[in-house]
């Protein structure tokens, strides 16, 4: 992404051909090198982020489909005229709309046409010798001169002991020797680690994208069991791209019970589930016998081979048994719905066919429907509501219907409540209304009996499988590698320029030493550094040294 | 876990104080601001021998005298003055200074007030002091201040002028801690269980350290523009040289956008155990991604030619503003998971 920043838009060569526009080929290749120079130079790649950033944005501010369906049939709703349009735009799924995914293409074309020169060249740079010395270092931003005592030969005995870890070249300039010195070559290994490694962090999230997949299933938390073997285990299921479901990892849970802690003004403080399961790996070699323990609670799923299981929700699930007239009984017991998340008042319908009649239009008329509100600890009262999340006083205010509950009709209908349409029609029918604590009973007029027995707990379970999340912690990780490198380590040049001086008055040799600096970054400079390598180079002669530094940097 | 009303108390009790001291400090700054010469340079070179008044903080001389040549081009200053010695004799202290001198004394005294008011808030509720909106602020808050101390403690000896920057960081701030205090106040009490995660120590410290440390940048960018401009004349004039104000943004940045992605991949790895997935597009996360490529796009145009310098500081505080909505915006006006306000 980062092309050296001089580079203009593509200079077009002019070809040794008339100034008529090159003919065929070569005009598509002169467009097309152009396209590319414009595509990977810097300028694009910051227009690039700009649209990125601005692209996201309505994700943030706009509901979204992926996160809550709801939000979004109520922003239909609220707005009828403007949400249609918003939607053809894919406004409700921004993060998977062609335009979306075609900016961070172009992003990583970019950047890919901008890093494979970049490395290229910076292999180059590795493998030269550091540039020659100036001929005037007094030029250079850092410069210092000194005479120091020694010959020649020992002065730069002591600049190669003092330049350990610089990459050096020394040059003999007759009778003028120098040492060019080069550090700080991990700051573009940082730039480049930063730049490949987001690269290699989009693979892996594509390949999540194509070959991962969740889905929730609600368990009954009293020893139910769930196993991966297909979609249809699911309440919902979100494939990616590649997956049609037939090959998931076979694994089983069984969830032996729920228990959740409250503080007294009902806020929750853990939620525990505690499960038994059996990997893919027990289930293929047929050891469906044990089941490994394992508790599951909020932030500690429960991590299998590929696949993970996370604790999402819980709620109740009331128990009924109906017991018809002639005597046939069946007990029932679904999942409520949660209405209120901090009191966990829950409604719900756990419906009836009556058993052991084979008249189909008698069977469907004698069905019966349990639905209303539960509460875990109710208000009490006529009007029930509830207090408290835990379960210390359930009541359950129910609805009895009688009458066709649709079941048969070939239509899908909500688990949580009954078909509408039927009780319009007169086909379902209310007989009784009534607020019920387990171990309570009814009667109706027709001397079928309804005992509420008691409450089960659910929960609700996530099964994650990602493929492409080690690939993309790795990556990020080398992203954050990249970055302190790049942005914390300073290309710099050391020049040292060292010629035999007069003999001191002492006869001792003597020698001219000029150092010399130069940062090659952006405004960073090495003042500090230039001054402890004065330091240490020049300081014996402290009383003849002519230090200047100049501006730092640029 | 049951919560020390009376920690709690005290904890707040610090954080008015430290309010309260902020407001002094920021009253002294601005009379430093007003009072002080149009000169930098002359001031500069006027107080540059003493030790610098951050040195309170910890240590004096020497530990001021170690940044001395560290920022490139600031040296530019005072280079041809050697290392300064300590002078035997102090010269008068001009107004501006004495002020200036105070104004810090105080910011390091409500320094420690806001950190012991964090510390008793963990102590009263035993848990980390970052659960919700109004500890998360007055956190963002101490580390846009501490960045700032930071800040002077290594630019003291060549840039003195910096100093009377402080009343237009405390100002900023000061909002921002006075709305912690009075809108997103909330009670001290444990977090839901999706917060019980160490995680939460690691990711949301990381970003209040990061978010507090953008704030000087964005400051920096703001009065950078202005001096640019040149207008308002009179209020420009005092401010340091836009050379000074662009590398103060670029220095600050570079150390909080590091921060700032780990801080976002911690939060990714947190999710991945909390949630299912390490990323969701939540709202926060989103604008969390909006604002790490804004800042991606800042040091980007520092190397584009005709972007380096008004374009950037534009990017700079289009930056923050990212990161200020993230904060406000996202967690009390949006629905999404990461909304644990303690609002409402």
């Amino acid at each position: 992404m980062s092309s050296p920043p001089t580079a203009p838009p593509a200079p077009p060569e002019a070809p040794p051909e008339p100034p008529r526009r090159p003919r065929g080929g070569r005009a598509v290749l002169a467009l097309l090198r152009n396209a590319w120079r414009g595509l990977t130079s810097m300028r694009t790649a910051l227009v690039l982020l700009f649209l990125l950033a601005l692209a996201s944005l309505p994700g943030a501010l706009l509901p979204q489909r992926s996160l809550n369906q709801q939000l979004v049939d109520k922003y239909f709703a609220d707005y009828p005229r403007l949400a249609p349009l918003l939607d053809k735009i894919g406004a409700f799924e921004i993060f998977a709309t062609p335009w979306f995914a075609a900016i961070y293409l172009l992003l990583m074309i970019s950047l890919i046409g901008c890093l494979t020169p970049r490395s290229l060249e910076y292999l180059r740079a590795m493998r030269q010798k550091p540039v020659a010395t100036p001929r005037n270092l007094s030029r250079m931003p850092h410069h210092a001169e000194a005479e120091v005592d020694g010959t020649p030969d020992e002065v730069l005995e002591r600049v190669r002991g003092r330049l350990k870890g610089w990459r050096r070249a020394e040059r003999d300039e007759g009778g003028v020797r120098t040492v060019s010195a080069e550090r700080g070559f991990l700051r573009e290994t940082g730039n480049l680690v930063f730049h490949v490694s987001l690269v290699g962090l989009l693979v892996g999230i594509a390949v999540g994208k194509l070959f991962g997949y969740e889905g929730q299933v609600i368990v009954l938390a009293d020893g139910n069991q769930f196993c991966n073997t297909s979609i249809l285990g699911y309440d919902s299921f979100n494939p990616g791209l590649r997956v049609d479901g037939t090959d998931l990892a076979p694994f089983c849970i069984k969830v032996d019970s729920f228990s959740a802690e409250y503080l007294p003004n009902g806020q929750p403080e853990q939620y525990t589930a505690q499960l038994g399961y059996q990997s893919a790996a027990d289930v293929r070699s047929g050891d469906t016998a044990t089941w490994r323990p394992d508790t599951l609670s909020v932030n500690h799923p429960l991590r299998l081979d590929g696949e993970r299981v996370y604790l999402l929700n819980h709620g109740y699930a009331p128990r009924f048994t109906v017991t018809w007239p002639d005597g046939q009984q069946r007990t029932g017991e679904i999942q409520w719905q949660p209405v209120d998340t901090t009191t966990y008042l829950s409604q719900g319908a756990t419906k009836f066919e009556r058993p052991g009649i084979a008249d189909d239009a008698t069977r469907q008329k004698s069905s019966i429907a349990i639905t209303g509100l539960f509460a875990p600890t109710s208000s009490g009262g006529q009007v029930v509501t509830s207090t408290y999340p835990d379960l210390l006083a359930p009541e359950a205010a129910i609805d009895v219907m009688r009458g066709d509950l649709g079941l048969d009709d070939g239509r899908g209908q909500s688990i949580f409540s009954v078909d509408q349409s039927k009780v319009d029609s007169g086909e379902l029918v209310r007989v009784a209304r009534e607020n019920m604590v387990p171990g309570q009973e009814i009667t109706l007029d027709d001397g079928t009996r309804i005992r509420f027995d008691d409450v089960t707990q659910w929960v609700a379970l996530q099964v994650s499988h990602d493929p492409g999340q080690v690939t993309v912690l790795v990556f990020a990780i080398l992203i954050l590698l990249g970055l302190g490198l790049s942005l914390s380590i300073k290309r710099r040049r050391f020049w040292v320029r060292v010629v035999a001086a007069e003999p001191g008055t002492d006869g001792r040799a003597r020698s001219r030493v000029e150092l010399g600096g130069l940062a090659r970054t952006d405004r960073a400079g090495y003042g500090e550094e230039f001054d402890r390598l004065r330091a240490d180079l020049l300081e014996p002669a402290a009383a003849s040294t002519a230090a200047t530094t100049r501006n730092g940097g640029d | 876990m049951p919560v020390d009303p009376m920690l709690s108390e005290y904890s707040d009790l610090l954080f008015k104080g430290a309010l309260t001291v902020y407001v002094l400090a920021m009253a002294f700054h601005a009379v430093e601001y007003v009072t002080s010469r149009a000169r930098v340079r002359a001031v500069a070179a006027e107080a540059a021998p003493e030790p610098a008044a951050v040195g309170a903080a910890g240590g004096t001389g020497s530990t001021a005298g170690s940044g001395t040549a560290d920022h490139g081009r600031v040296s530019e200053e005072n280079a041809d003055v050697p290392p300064p010695p300590v002078k035997a004799s102090r010269p008068t202290r001009s107004r501006a200074d004495r002020f200036g001198r105070m104004g810090v004394s105080l910011t390091i005294l409500a320094v420690l007030l806001h950190f012991g008011s964090i510390v008793l808030r963990g102590l009263a509720t035993v848990r980390w002091p970052l659960g919700n909106m109004y500890e998360f602020s007055s956190a963002v808050c101490l580390a846009a201040m501490v960045a700032w101390l930071v800040v002077l403690q290594r630019t003291s000896k060549r840039t003195r002028g910096l100093r009377k920057l402080g009343v237009f960081v405390l100002a900023p701030v000061l909002v921002l801690m006075f709305l912690a205090g009075t809108v997103l106040y909330a009670q001290a009490a444990p977090v839901v269980p999706a917060l019980r995660s160490y995680w939460l120590s690691v990711h949301v410290t990381t970003v209040t350290l990061a978010s507090g440390l953008f704030f000087v940048p964005g400051v920096a960018s703001i009065l950078y523009l202005m001096k640019r401009s040149g207008k308002p004349a009179g209020f420009v004039a005092k401010l340091p040289e836009a050379d000074v104000l662009d590398r103060l943004a670029y220095r600050v940045t570079v150390v909080a956008f590091p921060m700032y992605t780990f801080a976002v991949i911690a939060g990714a790895i947190w999710a991945e155990a909390a949630w299912g997935r390490f990323w969701g597009w939540d709202p926060k996360e989103t604008v969390a991604f909006v604002a790490w490529v804004i800042y991606a796009a800042y040091l980007h145009a520092r190397a584009t030619a005709g972007w380096r310098h008004v374009g950037a500081a534009w990017i700079n505080i289009l930056g923050l503003a990212a990161i200020i909505f993230n904060l406000f915006f996202i967690n009390m006006v949006v629905a999404g998971l990461h909304s644990y306000a303690g609002l409402g």
